[in-house]
């Protein structure tokens, strides 16, 4: 019997083995390569994804852990039209090399839905690394994200 | 520019077909030889402008898009020429075309590679053309269907244009224009006052891709039947095997093959891959990463073992007590320091440091009997066909190779050892294998940006002016084991003798010691000049709170009036004290110098010339009595000609900016015992946005000189800006990177 879990709300079954983290089974076995490896340590946050709508870093997760979790990853974050967040990265020209994007996407989302009206200062609690420095597009793109939300309820 | 971009020459004309859809297809011309059935067939000679009958155009991407933007840019040239409307473009990445038909391999569309800022300045003339050409067809095809000259023909937007106010879409003259043949001299360009899409901000064309996962990187590689492998590498600089125990790796679920793979031969020039090792082939990244972890190799330690960053401090700190290699020497020095009234000098070192691309060196190739497919993430995609040769010995016209996106480069792809390992384990096993590499890997074995310790000396006569200046560099050159470099040549890597302030002291001497090291060495984005321009920036700092004078002051009155001196190493042919002195004063001006601060808070500047563009920052900063340091104010401003895509230099003068900080504040690779001390973003931190300004302001200077790149430009001058914004804040002069810990330091000792 394997894990059972939802990815961008399609069930799923693992049955192999289980310390594999959830970074390497979505790129590996559910061919979802939008997630990224950067470090493995949970350092960079290249791996970003949301668990039950929390921005975890999957290179850390062991998928034995995941039973009945929901996963949503950046596929599945557009997959009804563009997010607010991902407009607002494409308005605000954030990506450079756009490697670290999809993670520094999903944690903006996770923290726009626990900080709506978030300050600079709870932008800076954004630790995923940008090794290009888009760093002051990514708090634009976050702040316009945040009004277009707003704006839209 | 890397030897082999030097020696392809140019083909500068487009074949003229009609797609089966329909589609006016421009491609670059070729010889019969290669469309013959000898090339390898999955080498696509896409073309490089493809009008469809709706008037959709497709262009090619021929660079290397490394996050420096060039897969937007140099498409924005040539859809310029070609007059189409930006928003009907779509672009697609172009793979490696060298014609390797005659006596000298040939670029079919230009270089191709992605270093020292030079994509757009190598662009420039060849894809004007291109677009040109496509628009000259556009133009005879509407003359001939509206029995007029094509003369009188004008286009705007992808349509041409009848003097009477008709029109008519590009894609209506697909068909007739397929019947044309271009001429065989190049064909007029457009006035630049007639640019719709140059000069005008554009966005990323991948940003919708990148923001929704579906953009493609070297790692995202999924080929049939493709194996992972991982490998793990002697961590002792040319050091080797001793013994491997491989059972338990084999043993691992999912573990196909396990390969011993050899590394360069000690002292000789590190063509393919960096180091000896051993690696584990397996159905997916995980079985390849748990093989890698039981495995049990026996390391021999090679003739570096000693090798820490104490004793490399300590030969650095001895080579500069004696003399050494004079490489530039205008006046007489020795005269002026003997003469002098004052001499003002100071050292100043700079550490190792890795690239670090988020996105850690991997490839996918495929080696058969007669044939190799390379697709990765690259910076000098000629380079990988290179390493795949001297792997295979595969002839390079049988090696294709194709780019994706890259996750960063930094200089880090410059090299293509990851891909010479790929082909060693591909051919090795016969199977198509993606190699990865782990954070770990990255940066333990890189080609790092030299070490060196740089002592600057400045002589003064009795009224005060400034007579002499030394520059002394004890340094591991970047040069080290590239083939063809002599010793005697070694410096040239290091410093660069048209530098500022050359021409503008009278007695101007370079002198360069080798400090001898078995780390390896390789270009760090805007290689020497972050190194020099930190020294040297710091160092007019200081010379001018030495003698009583204005930081701003000193710097405009040493450069002068405007005019232009010879450049003669990359970037030149001439350097502009105008220009220089323009970007420079526009900050100031913008940051409000010479402003009363309060206490803890102070400004500095710093102002350079990299590879065609002239930067210069302004920072303003707080300074904790613990030696944090917030940001209260960047200011940048960059003059690189002609601005292409104003919104794409913003981006790469604030990202710059944020590299050359979290670079200088935090980042060193020490070594010890013959190994790199660090190992991933923990004991290696790169800045998180906490840590780095709010926001970075870039003025881009509006200019109609030839276009130079911008990759490079945002990185030397932050770190001296920032250094002398921490002076004049809190009085403390650091002259050691990487400062956070100094600061801290230095600031508890007050």
């Amino acid at each position: 019997m394997g894990t059972r879990f939802t990815v961008n709300g399609e069930e799923r079954e693992f049955a192999g083995d289980g310390e594999m983290p959830l970074l390497w089974y979505l790129r590996d076995h559910a061919g979802l390569t939008g997630t990224k490896f950067g470090c493995g340590g949970g350092f960079c946050g290249a791996c970003t994804v949301l668990v039950d709508g929390a921005a975890q870093r999957s290179c850390l997760l062991p998928v034995a852990t995941l039973a009945g979790k929901r996963v949503t990853t950046i596929e599945g974050l557009g997959a009804n039209g563009l997010h607010a967040v991902q407009k607002a990265w494409i308005e605000e020209d954030v990506a450079q090399c756009g490697y670290c994007q999809a993670g520094q996407v999903l944690a903006a989302v996770a923290l726009l839905e626990r900080t709506p009206d978030p300050t600079p200062a709870d932008v800076d609690t954004i630790t995923n690394l940008c090794r290009c420095g888009t760093y002051v597009r990514i708090r634009r793109a976050v702040a316009r994200a945040a009004r277009e939300l707003k704006d839209a309820k | 520019m890397s030897a082999l971009a030097a020696a392809v020459t140019r083909r500068a004309f487009l074949q003229v077909s009609l797609s089966a859809s329909g589609a006016l297809v421009l491609a670059p011309a070729c010889t019969r030889a290669q469309d013959a059935p000898a090339g390898p067939p999955e080498n696509p000679l896409g073309p490089l402008i493809r009008i469809e009958p709706d008037n959709r155009i497709v262009i090619g991407a021929t660079g290397a898009e490394i996050g420096q933007g060039v897969k937007t840019s140099l498409p924005m040239i040539l859809a310029e020429e070609l007059d189409a409307d930006w928003s009907q473009v779509s672009v697609e990445q172009m793979p490696l075309a060298i014609d390797f038909s005659g006596e000298q391999p040939r670029w079919r569309w230009g270089a191709q590679g992605a270093g020292g800022s030079t994509s757009i300045p190598d662009g420039w003339a060849e894809l004007r053309q291109f677009g040109a050409q496509g628009r000259w067809l556009m133009r005879e095809a509407a003359a001939a269907e509206w029995g007029i000259a094509a003369a009188d023909v004008g286009t705007a937007a992808g349509h041409a244009l009848h003097p009477d106010g008709r029109r008519l879409p590009y894609g209506a003259l697909a068909a007739s224009a397929a019947k044309l043949t271009l001429p065989r001299e190049p064909v007029p360009l457009k006035a630049p006052a007639e640019y719709r899409i140059i000069g005008r901000p554009q966005p990323v064309v991948d940003a919708g891709d990148i923001v929704t996962g579906r953009a493609r990187y070297g790692i995202d590689v999924r080929e049939p039947g493709a194996y992972t492998a991982v490998m793990l590498r002697c961590p002792y600089f040319d050091g080797g095997i001793a013994s491997v125990d491989d059972a338990a790796a084999r043993a691992v679920p999912g573990v196909r093959a396990v390969v011993v793979v050899p590394g360069p031969k000690p002292g000789e020039p590190i063509a393919t891959n960096l180091a000896t090792g051993v690696a584990v082939v397996a159905d997916d990244t995980w079985s390849a990463l748990k093989g890698r972890n039981a495995l049990k190799v026996e390391w021999t330690r090679g003739p570096f073992a000693a090798e820490s960053s104490a004793a490399l401090d300590a030969q650095a700190e001895k080579l500069l007590a004696g003399s050494g290699q004079v490489v530039h020497d205008a006046g007489d020095f020795d005269a002026a320091r003997r003469d002098s009234a004052q001499v003002v000098s100071a050292r100043y070192r700079i550490p190792f440091v890795s690239h670090a691309p988020l996105e850690a060196p991997c490839a996918f190739v495929h080696v058969t009997a007669d044939r190799a497919r390379v697709v990765a993430a690259l910076q000098q995609p000629a380079g990988a066909s290179r390493a795949v040769n001297a792997v295979t010995g595969i002839p390079r016209a049988a090696i294709s190779v194709e780019m994706t996106r890259a996750g960063g480069g930094f200089g880090r792809r410059l090299t293509n050892d990851f891909v010479a390992e790929a082909a060693y384990v591909s051919k090795a096993t016969g199977w198509p294998v993606k190699l990865m590499w782990t954070r770990e890997d990255d940066l333990r074995h890189d080609f790092f940006r030299p070490f060196g310790h740089h002592e600057l000396l400045a002589t003064f006569d009795g009224g005060g002016r400034l007579t002499g200046w030394a520059h002394r560099l004890a340094s591991a050159s970047k040069y080290y084991r590239r083939a063809n470099v002599k010793p005697e040549e070694m410096w040239t890597a290091e410093l660069y003798p048209d530098d500022f302030p050359a021409n503008l002291v009278p007695n101007y001497r370079l002198e360069w010691l080798a400090v001898t090291s078995g780390i390896p060495r390789g270009s760090w984005r805007a290689p020497a000049h972050t190194a020099n321009a930190f020294a040297v920036q710091s160092f007019l700092d200081e010379v001018a709170h030495a003698t009583g004078q204005d930081p701003l002051a000193l710097r405009l009155a040493l450069l002068g009036p405007d005019r232009e001196f010879d450049y003669a190493q990359h970037g030149g042919p001439k350097f502009s004290t105008g220009r220089l002195r323009a970007v420079l004063e526009r900050v100031a001006a913008d940051i409000g110098w010479g402003r009363k601060l309060p206490r803890g808070r102070g400004i500095g500047l710093a102002a350079h010339f990299t590879f065609g563009g002239y930067a210069a920052h302004a920072i303003e900063v707080s300074v904790s009595p613990q030696g944090s340091v917030a940001f209260e104010r960047v200011v940048c401003a960059v003059d690189v000609g002609r601005p292409i895509n104003p919104l794409g230099i913003a981006a790469q003068m604030q990202g710059g900016t944020i590299d050359g900080l979290s670079t200088a504040m935090n980042l060193e690779i020490s070594i010890d015992g013959g190994r790199v001390v660090q190992g991933n973003f923990n004991d290696y931190p790169l800045a998180a946005m906490a840590q780095m300004p709010r926001d970075v302001e870039v003025r881009v200077v509006e200019s109609t000189a030839e276009p130079a790149g911008c990759g490079e430009m945002g990185i030397p001058t932050a770190a001296p800006a920032l250094a002398n914004a921490i002076f004049a804040a809190t009085g403390v002069r650091i002259r050691n990177l990487p400062m956070r810990q100094q600061l801290a330091e230095a600031m508890a000792k007050r």
